[in-house]
């Protein structure tokens, strides 16, 4: 009886949501590859937090790393060898997983922030915004990505900050674009309808009816952007626009190159930040699509059909 | 098609070209106010070049008298002169046009060739080890920085092995002519074209499966496989001419990007093309370069949009109206 006397609409909703998550979990834990690249994924993000306990920073600085051997192989006191100053390359590694998340969970969150706002208001107010917004994002799709964010870097001072700035401001369009479409397709709904009917004002709209609906969607993109924002910031780094204080795994690319590490096939120098670029940004990528394929109802249909 | 669907892509189309400039002129400008001084950094200079100077790079009058000289000027193909040959831009950037187009265009052909088909045969024997094969090699090859595979080719292939040379459009004080330097040529380019190849591939297998799988409930194919075609046939003459519709406006867009999409890996090579002009440019710092090689690519992929555009509406008559 005291079921039905706490029932109300708002309590409803909230058992439905978390019924929905648990079986969103549950279909995504069943998801082998998903979850292998979660695994890969939360492994990386341990070696950046733990960083500094795993190998000093002294070991990045030329100046402690003079009396180390020069283009040494890899042995035992050198994991990964050392690079052509005498620094430890397996210390440049694990510092280096830190520089690349680090840029790329920023820019993704600046990458979502932008394309939610511009997304959702689009979506929303629809006439006269929705027109400027689209017009604008598509001169953002249209107008070549790399290009674009090399001009921003070049322009801007050489720092970390400006680079999670640079992508964060050419990537936004694709997902203002996807999350428009999810609000066109909400607020079409009944229930926002009826709300509305109800004299609910807009900021109660959003926040209570559109914003739980595009949310999925919102995460769904968080992990698609972030390989995007890893890979952007390895060839930004790779030309010389990152950050010369900060040793991402882009930057020690550049150095490999530079430093003539193919010619001297000092493999040990160019080969681990190069996998562990592949190995982030792919691991990313499978979580990403696992995550998509619940989250996404029209994959979900998709994928029911197939 | 009708006119005023193709007149307004080409209004749309303008408007982004007008936004390319304005955007082209208030990041050199206004983000990075003065350019006086990366202009004549370590260099003497009296006032009065100085003044000369400013007047050469349009720097005098207000922000919008100097947009609007920039744009007189762009309008008659000037795009100034390089801060560090002291050439026109313009002639740097057209010398540098054909070793790109051939390298990346080459590149874009071969990963069609090879990426269509594997994509079409994924998408038809869905789920089969073959499909799950060639999706999960797109997905490494999307995953992998391009120029950090060219690093690794260049090491195995012509460092290592030395079957390839290690960079360069061909042999330096090489006087060959005819079949011989053609052949040069091609030698040099094998191993950054195999490395945009492979980079590009991915994308051409997974758009054209995903667009075969899109085929696979259409009625037009019941009735193909009804009228008792056989599978080979139902697919050539009926699934792949329609999945090819989205395949064909990728390729239009993705010619946009062959001038602007090998920056890194045309660096890795030292391929003299655009890219390479650009790594020029940014360690310079050459800001008319950058700026001028930012508007040729932008025009490229606007170019490639409105003609992906105007190709879909021709191919599919639902777009575009009657």
């Amino acid at each position: 009886m005291s079921d039905v006397a706490s029932y109300s609409p708002r309590t409803a909703a909230w058992a439905r949501r978390r019924r929905s998550f648990s079986d969103g979990i549950s279909r995504l834990r069943k998801d082998r590859v998903a979850m292998i690249g979660l695994v890969v994924l939360v492994g990386f993000v341990i070696m950046a937090l733990i960083a500094p306990w795993m190998s000093p920073r002294g070991g990045l600085s030329a100046v402690d790393s003079i009396n180390n051997p020069t283009w040494h192989p890899p042995s035992r006191d050198f994991p990964l060898g050392t690079d052509h100053l005498g620094r430890s390359v397996a210390a440049q590694f694990v510092w280096g997983s830190r520089v690349s998340l680090l840029v790329g969970f920023a820019a993704t969150v600046l990458t979502i922030t932008i394309g939610s706002l511009v997304g959702i208001s689009a979506g929303f107010f629809g006439g006269w915004t929705d027109a400027v917004l689209m017009r604008l994002t598509d001169w953002f799709l249209v107008i070549p990505f790399l290009p674009l964010a090399i001009v921003l870097a070049a322009v801007l001072d050489r720092s970390i900050w400006n680079i999670i700035l640079v992508i964060g401001v050419t990537s936004w369009p694709s997902t203002a674009r996807l999350i428009r479409a999810q609000v066109l397709t909400v607020k079409t709904r009944l229930y926002v309808d009826r709300a509305r009917a109800l004299g609910a004002s807009r900021p109660h709209i959003v926040a209570r009816h559109i914003l739980p609906n595009v949310a999925p969607l919102i995460l769904a993109s968080v992990t698609l952007a972030v390989p995007i924002a890893i890979l952007t910031e390895t060839t930004l780094a790779f030309l010389g626009l990152a950050d010369p204080t900060q040793n991402s795994w882009g930057k020690t690319l550049e150095e490999a190159f530079g430093a003539g590490a193919i010619g001297r096939n000092a493999w040990w120098y160019h080969f681990p930040a190069g996998l562990g670029i592949v190995a982030v940004v792919l691991a990313f990528t499978l979580f990403g699509r696992g995550l998509e394929e619940i989250l996404d109802p029209r994959l979900r249909e998709e994928g029911a059909r197939r | 098609m009708r006119a005023r669907f193709v007149v307004g892509k080409i209004l749309g189309s303008l408007a982004t070209l007008a936004f390319v400039l304005a955007v082209n002129f208030f990041l050199f400008r206004v983000v990075n106010d003065d350019p006086t001084g990366s202009l004549f950094r370590g260099r003497n200079l009296s006032p009065d070049q100085i003044q000369r100077r400013r007047e050469q790079f349009n720097l005098t009058g207000t922000k919008f008298e100097q947009f609007l000289a920039y744009l007189r000027q762009t309008a008659r193909g000037n795009l100034g002169d390089s801060f560090l040959s002291n050439r026109p831009v313009t002639t740097e950037i057209m010398e540098a046009v054909w070793p790109t187009l051939l390298l990346v265009g080459t590149a874009t052909v071969l990963a069609m060739l090879v990426g269509i088909p594997l994509g079409i045969h994924a998408g038809w024997k869905r789920r089969s080890r073959f499909d799950a094969a060639s999706t999960s090699f797109s997905m490494f090859t999307y995953s992998v920085p391009d120029f950090w595979l060219g690093m690794i080719l260049l090491a195995v292939f012509a460092v290592g092995l030395g079957w390839f040379p290690t960079g360069g459009f061909e042999d330096a004080g090489s006087n060959a002519t005819g079949v011989a330097a053609l052949l040069d040529q091609l030698h040099h380019m094998a191993l950054p074209a195999l490395t945009l190849m492979l980079a590009y591939i991915g994308e051409y297998v997974i758009v054209m499966r995903s667009s075969i799988l899109d085929t696979l409930n259409e009625d037009y194919l019941q009735l193909a496989r009804a009228k008792g075609l056989r599978d080979a046939d139902v697919r050539r003459r009926h699934a792949v001419p329609n999945a090819l519709l989205p395949v064909v406006s990728l390729t239009a867009l993705n010619f946009g990007f062959v001038l602007s999409g090998a920056i890194a890996v045309e660096a890795i090579f030292s391929w003299p093309g655009l890219g390479q002009a650009t790594l020029e440019a940014i360690r310079g710092p050459d800001f008319p370069m950058l700026q001028g090689l930012f508007l040729v690519f932008s025009i490229a992929a606007i170019l490639a949009n409105l003609i992906a555009d105007l190709l879909y509406a021709h191919l599919d008559p639902r777009v575009g109206g009657r």
